[in-house]
């Protein structure tokens, strides 16, 4: 039984769920679920996986339909880490701002992961007070 | 007739209003009175003078695209739509068995529900005061039945109150009403709104506050057979030997107001929940079908617009069969009604002012997941009697909406077992795989309705940030942007003007997608007759 079968039976869904509720790897382990209009996911991979992921995909390559959501793999964009940390902050068209829902260090967190993860390789380490700092 | 001698007064009130201070004044005046109009809608728009055989194209068969086709055809265009999906609609939809739905990303569901059975993943409430939606139903024949957004017998459900049992929503508002008219009476008994409230008024408050609250004669909420006929009975009235009712114990007012539950009353109070509320009979996208009917053989399917260019003559727009995409074709018109949501607009090459592309790139997309439950057995009806209406709880699928049709029947039963919008919850939802999104609103649905592990048999998962034609549920205004943006996003631009929920102040609303097309297309054909 894996989570990509469809139509669970009673017995399928308890498998699933029993699944979900022992890690399997750090993509399908436990869940967060954040109980107020904020995040409470903190790491960066937590971040991306239960927010990022929505739209941007597992391997952070997108999607496309009538329009598009943009690859962050191996995206040179993210060469200057004042890029991501605006567009996540204040949005960019009909990406919605994220600077309500996430803190400094979790926007922080979530652009560090980016930035080393999916063929993206920057050194460099954003900090929450750089993060404060876009925010003015 | 008392009722109408009012209303001779309130006129003559209002001619004095109006001749002594003004319209605006009036105006004010009217409101306030209830006579101003509840609906924009001014009845079957009247697009008069020849507008010579122009053409226009239209972007998007949703309800605001169709609106427009519709009238524009009647009033003696050439019209022609162009829509992405294989089906005209946009988020006028349904889902019954059969259906597949392909979301960004590529993962497929199969509807698996039995014959009869459906969900909304789209709009699936509309108010009696939309009434250019309610219009057009009339004139479609879209049989209406009544939508249940208030059932008192459904539940309010907070995780950490009472025990993480759910309370009803009767018992709630009794209670709620019960504790605060107590309150307010005692403070009213005891002097301390002398300063607030005349002598005289307070004899009345405290009248309206013992009939409000179901107060005792002593101005107590206690348990008694007054405060039961609001909250419900520990024993129901009954017939025969043991008929008498016994009286229910109201829940303390700290620990209501602990409870937070309060909060999902504001679900019955709003002007856009209020009764009474419809949906079509067998689904949504009946009123889309109608539509699309009328439209026959002006719809093309398919198409993938990928560039909207425009000179002093007419409009041209590039789009590609996406059934044989490789094939690069073109449609021209005199005149462009673009009601492509502006998610999608804002990434296309696009020949408007810069103001107007500024207002296009100004809104962001909210997202939202619905999430349909098949059961073997209407459980909710057989074991809670429940019939329709939401219940609502702190758990991260935020509401429970059972099926408004098909009541009292034996059999498998659909509800929505999940309904986000917006929020961090909605989030974290679209980001899982749809199997998880359904199996995780089993898991918290039990919660409410523990009967759910055993009687559940499917499900399917909408989460509209997934969704390929229009990437998000509906524009997410700010006032600043809507400040600084609205009116340069619903200017005509040359040979365009844009329709849509968009494009409304009624966002996500049908309303609003269908009196932003009447608008859009009043103020076109007014240009075109004039030139």
């Amino acid at each position: 039984m894996t989570l990509r079968e469809r139509n669970l039976s009673a017995a399928g869904l308890a498998a699933v769920l029993a699944l979900i509720a022992t890690p399997v790897s750090a993509q399908e382990g436990q869940r967060t679920f954040s109980s107020g209009y904020r995040f409470v996911e903190m790491s960066g991979e937590e971040l991306y996986n239960n927010i990022c992921r929505g739209c941007h995909m597992g391997d952070a390559k997108g999607a496309g339909g009538a329009g598009a959501y943009p690859s962050l793999a191996a995206n040179p964009n993210l060469e200057s880490a004042g890029y991501p940390v605006t567009l996540i902050v204040r949005g960019r068209k009909a990406m919605p701002p994220f600077g309500d829902m996430m803190n400094d260090a979790q926007v922080a967190a979530v652009v560090n992961y980016l930035r080393t993860h999916f063929g993206n390789n920057y050194g460099d380490v954003v900090t929450a007070q750089d993060v404060s700092d876009a925010r003015r | 007739m008392h009722d109408e001698a009012a209303g001779v007064r309130r006129r003559d009130l209002l001619s004095l209003i109006g001749a002594v201070a003004g319209s605006a004044a009036m105006y004010h005046a009217m409101t306030s009175l209830g006579f101003a109009s509840e609906s924009r809608y001014q009845g079957p728009v009247k697009l008069e003078g020849d507008p010579k055989s122009a053409s226009v194209l239209v972007l998007g068969a949703g309800l605001a695209g169709m609106t427009a086709a519709l009238e524009l055809r009647k009033a003696g265009y050439q019209v022609q739509v162009l829509e992405f999906n294989n089906r005209a609609g946009g988020r006028n939809w349904t889902l019954r068995g059969g259906d597949r739905f392909t979301e960004l990303g590529g993962a497929t569901q199969t509807c698996e529900f039995a014959e009869g059975l459906y969900i909304n993943p789209g709009p699936w409430r509309i108010p009696y005061h939309h009434r250019a939606l309610l219009d057009y139903c009339r004139r479609l024949n879209v049989a209406l039945e009544p939508f249940n957004q208030l059932n008192h017998n459904a539940f309010l459900h907070a995780t950490r109150a009472f025990g993480g049992t759910p309370q009803r929503i009767r018992a709630v508002k009794a209670d709620f009403q019960g504790q605060v008219s107590e309150l307010l009476a005692k403070a009213t008994r005891q002097g301390r709104l002398d300063e607030a409230v005349t002598k005289e008024d307070q004899e009345v408050l405290l009248e309206a506050l013992r009939s409000w609250g179901a107060l005792d004669r002593n101005y107590s909420y206690n348990a008694n057979l007054a405060s039961s006929e609001f909250r419900g009975y520990a024993s129901a009235p009954g017939g025969g030997l043991a008929a008498m009712p016994v009286p229910s114990d109201p829940v303390a007012l700290s620990d209501l107001l602990k409870s937070r539950l309060w909060r999902y009353l504001q679900n019955f109070a709003h002007y856009n929940f209020q009764t009474t509320m419809f949906q079509p009979v067998g689904g949504m996208d009946t009123i889309g079908k109608a539509f699309a009917k009328e439209l026959d053989g002006i719809i093309r399917c398919n198409v993938k617009v990928t560039k909207i260019e425009q000179s002093g003559r007419g409009v041209t727009v590039t789009f590609v069969d996406t059934t044989r995409s490789s094939i690069v074709e073109t449609a021209t018109a005199d005149w462009c009604v673009c009601t492509i949501p502006l998610s999608i607009l804002s990434q296309l090459p696009l020949d408007v002012s810069p103001a107007m592309k500024a207002a296009i790139d100004a809104v962001p997309y909210a997202g939202s997941v619905k999430i349909g439950l098949q059961f073997k057995r209407r459980f909710w009806e057989e074991d809670d009697a429940i019939y329709g209406g939401i219940s609502y709880t702190d758990l991260p699928i935020r509401q429970i909406a059972y099926p408004n049709t098909g009541y009292n029947r034996t059999g498998r039963g659909v509800l929505l077992g999940a309904y986000l919008f917006d929020g961090a919850n909605c989030y974290e939802f679209t980001a899982m795989p749809p199997e998880e999104r359904v199996a995780r609103a089993v898991e918290f649905g039990a919660a409410l309705h523990p009967q759910y592990k055993r009687e559940f048999e499917n499900g399917i998962a909408v989460a509209w940030h997934r969704v390929p034609f229009t990437l998000g549920c509906s524009g997410d205004w700010s006032e600043q942007a809507r400040k600084q943006h609205y009116a340069n996003l619903c200017q005509i631009d040359g040979r365009i003007v844009l329709a849509g929920e968009h494009a409304s102040a009624l966002p996500a609303w049908q309303e609003g997608a269908i009196l932003s097309a009447l608008d859009a297309i009043t103020r076109l054909h007014q240009r075109v007759v004039k030139a």
